[in-house]
């Protein structure tokens, strides 16, 4: 009971970068967005792209069911063992940012049950525009909108959007029909976030996931370093 | 250590996992035994005296310094519900990742050890006490307080319910909690001469059986 006390016995407490056994764990890319925005379309979509060269897991974190989880296990995009469901008691943003505790158990036991792992996905349940992961939890976070949801969110700013590592703008093949200006959006991005990425993507066109996972693959490159 | 410590660890936004659980209210909110402040106040009462002075009792008996696993067996023992065990061992999982964080000790670093999947929460919930520096006192009124903090809270979440009268179902409550907490350390210090067998074995059967049905659901707001 003293303040230097040596750290023992079977659990990581958070961001802590070794496994109790001494190994590097995996890293942590937290996707947060609001409601419908494309977030776990983009985790399988990544997971396509990533599942050959990477040990991938994903932690949803579903608001009132297991529908996340459910369609990713439906298009099979991993073996059932390495995705994981938390439930976070209609407060989804207590879950990934004030109390992460369920979510730190949930990436530990895949870690111990399928590891080792190079990387794990943790989604968001939807929320809104201040939904923002804590450093306990994850690495890196990438905040998905879409271009439906209104093209002055990126104007309107937020934690989300101004301070995610990287910002995905989805579904741009919509931007036509609800007069969405993908270039204004650029440009409030720019404004809000400076030097901080911004990817435009459409996984019907299949544009945009490229640079994701590319982008993923230089934090992974980072954190193993 | 400080007294303040027990303002730390009874604070609802002390970080480890509780928000997500309503403890039964959400399947009594459901069944229709739960719609407003006045049968929120039954339903906490009667938790307060069965689930809470057990949770109560364990938790002093565990700052006491009772073998815990003696007494995770005992609250095995007086939680017939799978679903309420699981419920139990997850937030004593989760109680431990943030009690070793806050309060370094080599009894909770050694309780992690002997229990990688978590030990019940009351039974953490007292190693952590005794960590910070509290008394069997202290954690039975954490136990205590939580057996009803926590229904009320889902309470306002699950039915809109106006917070003021939720505060005010916990505030008649105060005394009754008083009275369970004194009872719990009683049965704590009885149980440190006469084994784990003597803690009080109080149970909620419909709460028992409602966590079984709640788990089942499809769609639901909280983990239980």
């Amino acid at each position: 009971m003293h303040i230097d006390h040596v750290q023992h016995g079977p659990a990581v407490m958070s961001a802590d970068a070794r496994r109790p056994d001494g190994a590097r764990r995996a890293l942590r890319i937290g996707l947060g967005g609001p409601v419908g925005s494309g977030k776990t379309a983009t985790v399988a979509a990544l997971c396509r792209v990533l599942r050959e060269e990477l040990s991938l897991a994903v932690v949803t974190n579903d608001i009132y069911t297991r529908e996340d989880a459910e369609f990713l296990l439906r298009e099979a995009v991993l073996p059932p063992e390495r995705i994981a469901a938390v439930e976070t008691g209609a407060c989804p943003h207590t879950a990934i940012r004030d109390d992460i505790s369920a979510n730190l158990e949930a990436v530990e036991d895949l870690e111990d049950e399928v590891g080792p792992l190079d990387l794990i996905l943790v989604e968001s349940g939807g929320d809104n525009l201040t939904a923002t992961f804590s450093r306990g939890l994850v690495d890196a976070q990438i905040f998905v909108i879409d271009v439906a949801g209104g093209d002055d969110i990126p104007r309107k700013g937020g934690p989300g959007v101004t301070t995610a590592d990287l910002l995905v703008v989805n579904k741009t093949d919509l931007a036509p029909y609800v007069g969405s200006d993908l270039a204004r959006m650029a440009a409030d991005a720019k404004a809000q976030r400076a030097e901080l990425p911004v990817v435009f993507q459409s996984l019907r066109g299949g544009t945009g996931v490229a640079d994701v996972a590319d982008w993923v693959r230089g934090r992974l490159a980072a954190w193993t370093a | 250590m400080a007294r303040a410590a027990l303002l730390v660890l009874a604070d609802g936004r002390f970080p480890a996992g509780g928000h997500a659980h309503s403890g039964g209210a959400e399947a009594a909110v459901r069944a229709g035994r739960i719609t407003g402040a006045a049968n929120l106040e039954d339903f906490c009462r009667g938790r307060l005296h069965t689930a809470g002075l057990v949770a109560a009792s364990i938790a002093a008996a565990a700052v006491l310094g009772l073998d815990p696993g003696e007494l995770d067996a005992a609250a095995d023992a007086r939680t017939p519900s799978p679903a309420l065990r699981g419920a139990a061992r997850r937030l004593g999982r989760q109680l431990t990742r943030a009690a070793r964080a806050t309060w370094p000790s080599a009894e909770l670093d050694a309780l992690a050890g002997e229990f990688p999947k978590g030990a019940h929460q009351p039974v953490v919930l007292g190693l952590t006490a005794r960590a910070a520096g509290l008394g069997a006192d202290d954690a039975a009124y954490c136990a205590a307080y939580e057996s009803v903090s926590g229904p009320a809270t889902a309470a306002v979440r699950l039915l809109s319910l106006d917070p003021f009268d939720a505060a005010g179902v916990l505030a008649r409550l105060a005394g009754e909690v008083d009275r369970v907490v004194d009872q719990a350390v009683e049965a704590g210090r009885r149980a440190s001469v006469d084994g784990v067998d003597v803690l009080p074995a109080a149970s909620g059967p419909v709460l028992e059986v409602s966590a079984e049905a709640h788990a089942a659901w499809a769609v639901r707001l909280f983990a239980s």
